[in-house]
C-alpha cells in the first residue's frame, strides 16, 4: 500500500481534509471578526464546532505522523530549504492543535458558553479572568496570521516542487510516486 | 539539479513561476478581502465602536455604550407557562440563576443619570448545563433605526460637537428628516423624562428573535420585563443629584427583592420581525414565562457582570436569532467593545490603563 517515497494514504486523506478545513476556518475566522452583517452569526457558529473537529483530526494525524515515517526530501535539495520544510511542517502541527486549544480557553475566560450545535456545550477550560481572555484574543489572531503565511509558504513551496523541480515531493502527497 | 527521474529542465519556467506567484498573490488577496483589509468600506464592527468611543470620550476598561451601570444578582423562576413554545430548558420549571446590568445609554461612566430617558436592563441566564442566554433590554417602546449603517449614521449625526460639547443639531436635523424609520421613536422621546428608579421600568428586547418549540416549530417573538410592582412614586431625585438610580436601588433592595414578570410577545402574521424601529400593535398574545428576583447589587467596578458581555445573540437551544440586522451587529460589535476593554484592563501592551489604577 504505502510506499517509501510516497505519503501513507491515512496521511494523505488527513492531510487534504485538513487544508480544505484549516484554510476554511481561516476565511471564517477573518470574515466574522470584520463584519456586523448577518454573516456573522453564521459564521461565529461554524467556527466553533470546525475548530474542535480540526483540533481532534489534529491529534489524531500527529499520531499518525509518529508512527509513521514520511517520505524522505530530495536528497539534493538545498540543506536552508530541508531546514524550512521541517520547520514550517512542525509550525503546522504545533497552530492545527494550539489554535483550537486558545480558543476554546479565550472563550473559557470570557465565561462564553462553547457552544458545539444544538444545546451541546463544552465546559471550560480556564477560570474566567478578563486580563487572560483578552491576552488570549490577542494570541488568537497573531497567531492566525502565522498559520495563513505558513500556509502560503507551505503551498508556494509545494507548487514549486511540483512545477519547477518536479522532484516527487507534491506528488508524494497526491497522487503516489 | 533535477530528480534524475526529470532529467531534462522544465519547459515554460516563466510561465510555471507564474502560476506559483499567481496562486499566492490571489489567495492572500481573497484573504484580505474576507477581512475586509481590501474592503474599506464595509461597516466593521471597529467603525461602529470607533464612533461610539468618540462620541462618549475615552474611559478605559469601561463598556464603549451603557458605560454607567451597577451590577444585579438574583433568579429567573419559571412559570413553564413558555414550555410549549420553546425547549430552552430555562422555561421549564425550576429557577435558574441570573447576573444582570441596570445602566443607562451613553459612554462615559460619569454622566449624570439624568443625561437620557432610557433605562436598560442586561441579564445573563446560566443553566445547569453551561448553556446561556443572555440579553440586553432597553425600557423604550422601539429602537430608533432598523439597521446597523442608520444606526452609525445616527451616532455620527449625533456626534458632539467640539466648540459646543453638544450635537450639531443641523446634522441631526438632516439625519432625522432621511430617516422615517426613526418617527416614532422620536415621538416617544419628544415626551419622555429621565425615570427616577431602574426597577419601575419595563425593559423591551426591542429585536425580535424566534422561540423553537418541541415539535420543531418556531415563533417569533419579542420580549420584555415588566415590574411587578406598579411605579411608587417614590425617589424622585434631589436637585443637582447625578447618581440617584444606584441609590434609589440599594434602598429599595434593602427593603426586599425586585420582581419583573418575564413576557413573550407573539407576532401575528405580518408582524415585522426583521425591524426593531417598528412597534407590534399592543393586542399580540402574551406568555408569561416567569418572574426575574433581582436581590442583591455590587457597584460595576468589582461586581460580576464587570466582565460580562451581553451578546444578544448568545441563546439556548430552543432559541434563535432572526433576521434582524441590528441583533448580529450588537453582536460583532459588543465583541469589539469586549476586547476593548478586557484588554485595558490586561494592560495588554498598546492600551490605556483604566483611571484610578496605580501604573
Amino acid at each position: 500500500m504505502s510506499r517509501y517515497d510516497t505519503f501513507h494514504p491515512v496521511a494523505r486523506v488527513l492531510h487534504w481534509l485538513m487544508a480544505i478545513m484549516i484554510l476554511s476556518m481561516l476565511f471564517i475566522g477573518a470574515g466574522m471578526v470584520s463584519t456586523l452583517a448577518e454573516k456573522h452569526a453564521t459564521l461565529v457558529a461554524i467556527h466553533r464546532p470546525l475548530g474542535m473537529i480540526i483540533f481532534v483530526l489534529a491529534l489524531i494525524r500527529l499520531g499518525f505522523r509518529l508512527a509513521h515515517r514520511p517520505p524522505p526530501l530530495p536528497v539534493d535539495l538545498p540543506e536552508w530549504q530541508k531546514l524550512a520544510a521541517k520547520g514550517s511542517h512542525w509550525v503546522l502541527y504545533a497552530l492545527m492543535i494550539l489554535m483550537p486549544l486558545i480558543g476554546w480557553g479565550m472563550l473559557s475566560a470570557g465565561k462564553y458558553p462553547v457552544v458545539m450545535w444544538g444545546g451541546f456545550v463544552l465546559p471550560p477550560i480556564l477560570p474566567q479572568d478578563p486580563a487572560l481572555f483578552a491576552w488570549l484574543r490577542e494570541a488568537h489572531r497573531y497567531l492566525a496570521w502565522l498559520f495563513f503565511l505558513t500556509f502560503l509558504a507551505h503551498m508556494g513551496a509545494a507548487l514549486m516542487h511540483g512545477l519547477i523541480r518536479r522532484d516527487g515531493v507534491l506528488k508524494s502527497m497526491t497522487t503516489g510516486n | 539539479m533535477q530528480d534524475p527521474r526529470n532529467p531534462r529542465p522544465p519547459s515554460g519556467l516563466a510561465w510555471r513561476w507564474g502560476v506559483i506567484g499567481l496562486a499566492v498573490i490571489g489567495t492572500a488577496a481573497v484573504f484580505g478581502y474576507a477581512g475586509g483589509w481590501l474592503a474599506p468600506d464595509r461597516l466593521s464592527p471597529k467603525k461602529i465602536i470607533n464612533v461610539l468611543q468618540a462620541n462618549g470620550g475615552d474611559h478605559p476598561g469601561y463598556r464603549r455604550n451603557h458605560a454607567k451601570g451597577i451590577c444585579v444578582g438574583g433568579h429567573f423562576e419559571s412559570s413553564g407557562q413558555l414550555a410549549p413554545f420553546s425547549s430552552a430548558k430555562l422555561f421549564g420549571p425550576g429557577n435558574t440563576p441570573v447576573v444582570g446590568r441596570l445602566a443607562i445609554p451613553g459612554g462615559n461612566p460619569q454622566a449624570p443619570d439624568s443625561s437620557a430617558p432610557i433605562r436598560s436592563f442586561a441579564l445573563r441566564f446560566d443553566m445547569a448545563d453551561g448553556e446561556q442566554w443572555r440579553t440586553g433590554m432597553n425600557a423604550m417602546p422601539v429602537f430608533p433605526v432598523g439597521t446597523p449603517q442608520a444606526f452609525y449614521e445616527l451616532n455620527v449625526a449625533t456626534a458632539p460637537d467640539p466648540a459646543t460639547g453638544k450635537p450639531n443639531p443641523d446634522k441631526a436635523k438632516a439625519f432625522f428628516g432621511t430617516h422615517p424609520e426613526t418617527g416614532p421613536f422620536l415621538m416617544w422621546i419628544s415626551h419622555a423624562k429621565p425615570p427616577a428608579s431602574y426597577v419601575d421600568e419595563t425593559y423591551k428586547s426591542l429585536n425580535a428573535f424566534y422561540l423553537r418549540d418541541p415539535a420543531g416549530q418556531r415563533h417569533a417573538v419579542r420580549w420584555q420585563v415588566v415590574p411587578e410592582t406598579p411605579s411608587t412614586g417614590d425617589g424622585s431625585p434631589a436637585a443637582g443629584d447625578t447618581d440617584y438610580l444606584a441609590a434609589d436601588l440599594q434602598k429599595r433592595l434593602a427593603a426586599g427583592p425586585a420582581r419583573w414578570h418575564l413576557q413573550f410577545v407573539f407576532a401575528n402574521d405580518g408582524d415585522p420581525v426583521d425591524d426593531a424601529s417598528k412597534a407590534w400593535p399592543d393586542d399580540r398574545k402574551v406568555v408569561d414565562a416567569g418572574t426575574i428576583v433581582i436581590d442583591s447589587w455590587q457597584p460595576q467596578a468589582e461586581g460580576p457582570c464587570r466582565d460580562v458581555n451581553y451578546d444578544p445573540a448568545i441563546l439556548p437551544h430552543g432559541m434563535e436569532i432572526s433576521g434582524d440586522p441590528i441583533i448580529v451587529a450588537r453582536s460583532a460589535a459588543y465583541a469589539e467593545s469586549y476586547l476593548r476593554r478586557t484588554s485595558e484592563e490586561g494592560h495588554l501592551p498598546g492600551t490605556e490603563r483604566p483611571k484610578g489604577e496605580t501604573p
